[in-house]
């Protein structure tokens, strides 16, 4: 029922709890309890850790309604409504149901859920934990929004098909502290492997889209960005940034190399910037502390006349902001010279920020967020090749060449894309 | 200002670009919009330059392009080391500066009355540039025929057109049907505009005119040579289009 | 007939300096501010990128930035006997249009007034004698001191990261800074910018003569910034593209840089872009305003209701909405009455162009940022005895190059043809051994009884509505004052080298086609006595108190600076007394 008192979200839920007369002692047993407001406000903190907002709200509408679309590379599946609604949300639904779609994939009607959902990873939380996030959302808004999500093509919208995945690609069960390691390190590998869900996006996928393993954290391509390495890889990865520095560009989106644009702007904006400072060092530490590939690149001789056609346009185009030696300005302008981001396998990322320009997450630590121009009217596919070329090869880096046809078919995949 | 009630000015660049996949802020072409929350953002934003391409006259007549082209090679003559008006563009960026929103006054304020007023309140004229190159050039043509048996404006020794300009430039000759002294000071000016203006628009073919004079173009970054005192700056000019340098050389 | 819209605490016409700096000052304070925009909304990536941005056709030659006339545009004349045509292309002065306004696209220099500028009737009077000004001579003190701004100052040069070295800190002296500037409380933000080689060699022949030259004060930064409110600035690469250009790498001073971003993500703050206010709106007594009455760009009118009016427009649109409001007393010349309009000034501006030998000087002028240059101020404002030459105000003199354009910049030594194989020579002989300063000399414009702002009775705009109609001419007190400083100037230019010293002096009449700052002023004087202003000394409406007039239209006269500083500093004085004072009790902050 809805009434004047809409802004008094946990009223309403007190009011729609009659079912639920069990207070404290369902605490305990670990269901979710509306006049327990500890468990409220860790639910609210583990949904941020979580960033159920990325995906099950669209931007500028109301929180949590769904009815966004998440991109996979077998088509868009459409997030669902998780407002407390009763007959559009989940409202209706018991903590054990919520609980068997966050962690084990299985919707309330028995269905299989897409692994867009993340439950591969956030089965390494608690039941405690999912519930307390359960009874978090119980205290928005509810929407009266209805969504339908499965929107993928023949045949994957088969949902039984899910079977198969799961089999492959998922392992139940809660996060297992290694006790060898410290408790931060352990905290970091719950985070990162956990609610934060880093991998969804920074690990490398198979056909099917499951994790390939064997490369954790070496970096995929989403969404027509490619998510870089953010494991301890000095040439690719983060392993040449400090805990602090690590610590800052999740907390600030912003460092004294690199800043957060794209999906991982809005990663930093809903989620890691709302992170507590001890969760962040938390997951600094441990992704330092993950391996990344052992091989190194060797530099394109800096006469190779691609380098040579790089290095002036990149003096006359790039530098008034990323400085001669590649330096950037610190939090301002991202630092080429020392970017992992730069130097990945997978150009897609650079090429699409010079060819669309780009605009970097605004928090409230480093609230600048400085945009760079769309450079696709200017530098035809072998300038933007020898361009990317050079600044992936200069300063000390190296990384593999980007040819004139690499960035034709860039600049094809992002016409077409809304974003 | 149109039908639509929008400004001619808001529309001009608009029409250029009929046809490339450039977005615009502020909700579209430059309707008012509500802003907060966060700084707009599009990706591939902003409203680059079109480049001027090579081809027919889209102002001048052949008579009048030619004509155009042989005044603009006595203003800037050609000499060994730079090329004169003609080569270097000047007279295809003043036919297309014509055939663009600065031939139709875009911007200015051409509301009546038209009143004569003194030098230093500015040009009250109605006809704007189409007009003055129009009816300027009709008159040069008309003068210079008599002047010269028949003969065209093109068609004269170098030495003569010098001596016709010269005339005019003092106001010696006075043309029928326009201002000589005036219009002859405007083709000055465009030419000379044309001549050091970006690349993109026409004139300064390969940047010849900077590259005369010794001007880098768009370079923005000159920390590395601030503090380099009385030292010849040795790099070579680029413009909004780049340089030659920037396409790799094959292997 | 007007959409309402719902009401707003705050409404702010205008978002360019001033109102930026009040919105965010308000907001502060938990009011809902709405602000409105007769220009579209701008910002460095998209409208300034640095890849496009080197345009000297588009943006300097074509205007693309500023306010075209067919939107607005004034009439002018130089007497009140004349009549007064339309400006139909912009020419002495170019008026903003957009976010951010003329602080998009202002070259930054960024100077105090002297303590002398601020009482300057009281001082001219005392050390000259009142018959030694000109009968026809409506100057006045401001009501405000340099003591009162000094923090102010400060404030908006720490907004800005201004690059500076400072002259007078806290009474002491200090080399290598003016001299003869106000005492101020700390150091610039950042150092001074390195100076190329024009203005260094510049500074050596002012020396060598035996003045004090220092940096230009500059909204170009010397080194990357953190401001108060957590913005990042960068460091400026010289490109020479400034003055009628926004700045692509964040490197120059501007709201966007300095303010926008906070004020956009606040809540209670909002804009509305490409949208024109036509009409302050007041309520049947005439003494409070009600609100706004704006036009959207498919001419649909909209009302906008809130407590609390800024007006923050340019100088000459603060006038101007003023006369169509019907707010305050119009100035009448001939009857000598009212007060909106009057005191209407500009800045008299002349320059010195030295031609050296081309073999033994380049200055590689292309190498430039908009405030780069060395400076004297010997002869600004009364800092040295004006009794035998005949004139009052002053100037400050440099060789501030501000870019070398090819367009503009390519110039040959008087006596050359205009065009022809001698032009092209010269021009190729020429263009990297030539000085052409900018802002040469840059001297005060005092205020006379015939210089003034009122509506034409001829021309109108797009609303049918009345255009402002401009009378203005130069007198021959700042006659006499450019001579003076001009020649001083040239002394400067010919000891630095040069051959050929071509002295461009600023003369009568008053040319509305060529180029003299954008330092309009005046029409909504500040001061302490509502006969001869039209805002008390914490620019209140004298007559409507719930409506506050920001910007350079205050000036009751013109210092030889350039104005920004000092716009930036009433602002944020305005709103420290809108926020300690007015809020708490709404009312007229002064009882004249």
């Amino acid at each position: 029922m809805r009434s004047a008192g809409e802004g008094m979200p946990l009223l309403r839920a007190v009011a729609c709890a009659a079912a639920l007369l069990f207070t404290s002692a369902l605490a305990v047993a670990g269901e979710s309890d509306p006049q327990d407001f500890t468990q409220i406000k860790n639910g609210q903190y583990l949904a941020i850790l979580s960033d159920c907002g990325s995906c099950h709200t669209v931007p500028g509408q109301r929180r949590f309604a769904g009815g966004r679309p998440i991109e996979t590379p077998f088509g868009n599946i459409v997030a669902p409504n998780i407002t407390p609604d009763r007959e559009t949300g989940v409202g209706a639904w018991t903590d054990d149901e919520f609980d068997a779609a966050v962690r084990k994939g299985v919707r309330r009607d028995g269905a299989l859920l897409y692994p867009a959902m993340p439950y591969n990873a956030y089965a390494k939380m608690t039941r405690e934990e999912v519930v307390a996030i359960r009874a978090y959302l119980n205290t928005v808004e509810p929407v009266r929004h209805a969504v339908v999500a499965n929107t993928l093509p023949f045949p994957f919208d088969i949902r039984t098909a899910m079977r198969v995945w799961d089999a492959l690609y998922f392992t139940e069960g809660v996060y297992k502290p290694d006790p060898a390691k410290s408790a931060e390190w352990n905290r970091g590998a719950y985070l990162v492997s956990g609610p934060a869900h880093c991998g969804a996006c920074h690990t490398p996928k198979t056909l099917l889209g499951g994790d390939k393993t064997a490369q954790y954290l070496q970096g995929s391509k989403i969404q027509g960005w490619f998510a870089p390495d953010i494991t301890g890889d000095k040439a690719r990865g983060i392993g040449n940034w400090s805990i602090a520095e690590i610590a800052a560009y999740l907390k600030a989106g912003h460092n004294q190399v690199s800043a957060a644009t794209g999906p991982m702007g809005e990663a930093v904006s809903l989620s890691t910037s709302r992170m507590k400072d001890g969760d962040l060092n938390a997951i600094a530490v441990y992704l330092k502390s993950v391996p990344g590939r052992q091989d190194t690149a060797r530099p394109l001789p800096a006469d190779d006349p691609v380098m040579t056609a790089g290095a002036a346009i990149y003096r006359d185009a790039c530098s008034a902001c990323h400085m001669l030696d590649g330096r950037g300005i610190s939090e301002l302008f991202p630092s080429l010279a020392a970017s992992s981001n730069v130097r990945s396998d997978d150009p897609a990322t650079l090429t699409r920020v010079v060819l669309r320009g780009a605009r970097s997450v605004a928090t409230a630590a480093e609230p600048t967020s400085p945009g760079m121009p769309s450079y696709a009217w200017q530098l035809d596919d072998a300038q933007v090749a020898a361009v990317v070329t050079y600044i992936r090869n200069a300063w000390g880096s190296a990384a593999p060449a980007v040819s004139a046809q690499d960035v034709a078919r860039e600049r094809s995949q992002l016409a077409s894309r809304p974003d | 200002m149109n039908e639509k009630g929008l400004l001619r000015s808001e529309f001009r660049r608009r029409d250029l670009l009929a046809g490339t996949a450039v977005l615009l802020l502020s909700g579209g072409l430059g309707r008012a919009s509500t802003i907060s929350g966060q700084l707009p953002w599009q990706p591939n934003a902003g409203d680059p330059p079109v480049r001027v391409k090579a081809g027919p006259w889209l102002f001048f007549s052949g008579d009048e392009g030619r004509a155009i082209e042989a005044i603009s090679d006595r203003v800037i003559p050609p000499d060994p080391e730079t090329p004169g008006g003609k080569d270097s563009g000047c007279a295809v960026f003043i036919d297309r500066q014509l055939a663009g929103p600065f031939g139709e006054q875009d911007g200015l304020y051409v509301r009546p009355p038209f009143q004569t007023g003194m030098k230093n309140q500015g040009d009250q004229s109605e006809g704007g540039p189409r007009h003055n190159y129009r009816s300027g050039l009709a008159a040069l043509d008309k003068a210079c025929k008599a002047k010269y048996a028949g003969k065209e404006f093109a068609d004269l020794s170098d030495s003569d057109k010098d001596k016709l300009l010269g005339d005019l430039e003092s106001g010696e000759l006075k043309l029928d049907g326009a201002d000589g002294k005036a219009f002859f000071a405007e083709v000055i000016k465009d030419l000379q505009m044309g001549f050091f203006a970006d690349p993109i628009y026409g004139g300064n073919r390969d940047m010849v005119a900077w590259k005369m004079i010794g001007y880098p173009g768009t370079r923005y970054n000159y920390l590395d040579w601030v503090d380099r005192h009385n030292e010849r700056f040795p790099l070579p000019p680029v413009s909004m289009t780049g340089r030659a340098e920037w396409t790799p050389k094959a292997r | 007939m007007a959409r309402r819209l719902p009401k707003k605490d705050v409404v702010i016409i205008g978002l360019g300096w001033t109102g930026s700096i009040m919105a965010n000052e308000l907001t502060d304070e938990g009011l809902d501010v709405i602000a409105i925009e007769r220009g579209p909304w701008r910002d460095a990536p998209t409208d300034f990128p640095t890849n496009y941005m080197q345009d000297e056709l588009r943006y300097r030659i074509r205007h693309e930035l500023f306010l075209r006339p067919d939107q607005l545009t004034f009439t002018f004349r130089n007497k009140i006997d004349q009549i007064a045509l339309p400006i139909r292309n912009w020419g002495a002065f170019m008026p903003p249009n957009g976010v951010g306004g003329g602080g998009v696209h202002w070259n930054a220099e960024t100077w105090r007034f002297l303590p002398s500028d601020f009482v300057v009737r009281t001082h001219l009077t005392e050390r000259y004698g009142a018959s030694f000004l000109p009968d026809d001579m409506t100057i006045q003190d401001w009501g405000v001191t340099y003591a009162d701004m000094e923090p102010y100052y400060d404030q908006f040069e720490y907004l800005c990261g201004t690059s500076g070295t400072a002259g007078n800190l806290n009474g002491q002296i200090q080399d290598g800074g003016n001299p003869f500037e106000g005492p101020r409380s700390r150091p610039y933000p950042t150092p001074g910018q390195a100076q190329p080689f024009g203005p260094t060699l510049f500074a050596k022949a002012a020396r060598e003569l035996g003045y004090k030259p220092f940096p230009q004060p500059s909204g170009n930064l010397s080194k990357p910034y953190v401001n108060p409110l957590g913005l990042r600035l960068g460091q400026c690469t010289y490109c020479g593209f400034c003055e009628w250009f926004g700045c692509g790498n964040y490197s120059k001073a501007s709201p966007q840089t300095t303010v926008l971003p906070i004020l956009i993500r606040k809540s209670n703050f909002s804009l509305r872009d490409n949208s024109e206010v036509i009409k302050i709106n007041t309520d049947a007594s005439g003494t409070r305003a009600t609100g706004v009455t704006f036009v959207d760009t498919s001419l649909q009118e909209w009302e906008q209701p809130a407590d609390l009016v800024i007006l923050s427009a340019y100088s000459m649109f603060n006038v101007q909405l003023l006369l169509h409001s019907k707010i305050s007393q119009p100035y009448d010349p001939v009857a000598g009455t009212g007060v909106v309009g009057r005191n209407f000034t500009h800045q008299t501006i002349s320059s010195v162009n030295g031609f050296f030998d081309n073999k033994k000087f380049n200055f590689n002028p292309f190498i430039a940022s908009g405030s780069i240059g060395m400076c004297i101020d010997e002869f600004n404002g009364d800092n040295f005895d004006h009794g035998p030459h005949g004139f009052v105000g002053g100037a400050y003199m440099g060789q501030v190059q501000t870019g070398a354009r090819p367009i503009e910049t390519t110039l040959v030594p008087p006596g050359t043809p205009k065009w022809g194989a001698q032009w092209k020579k010269a021009v190729r002989d020429n263009y990297l051994s030539t000085v052409k300063p900018g802002t040469g000399v840059h001297g005060s414009f005092y205020s006379y009884r015939d210089v003034y702002l009122d509506l034409d009775p001829t021309y109108t705009d797009r609303f049918s509505r009345p255009l402002m109609r401009m009378t203005i001419d130069l007198h021959d007190n700042e006659i006499k004052q450019n001579r003076f400083m001009t020649d001083k100037f040239a002394e400067i230019i010919k000891a630095m080298g040069a051959n050929v010293v071509d002295k461009q002096y600023r003369t009568a009449p008053y040319d509305i086609t060529t180029y003299q700052t954008t330092h309009l002023n005046g029409g909504v004087v500040m001061g302490a006595d509502p006969k001869t202003s039209v805002v008390n000394r914490y620019l209140q409406n004298w007559d409507v108190p719930n409506l506050f007039v920001l910007g350079a239209s205050a000036f009751p006269q013109n210092a030889g600076y350039n104005p920004t500083g000092t716009v930036g500093a009433l602002a944020f004085w305005a709103a420290g007394a809108i926020r300690s004072q007015y809020l708490k009790n709404p009312a007229p902050l002064v009882h004249a």
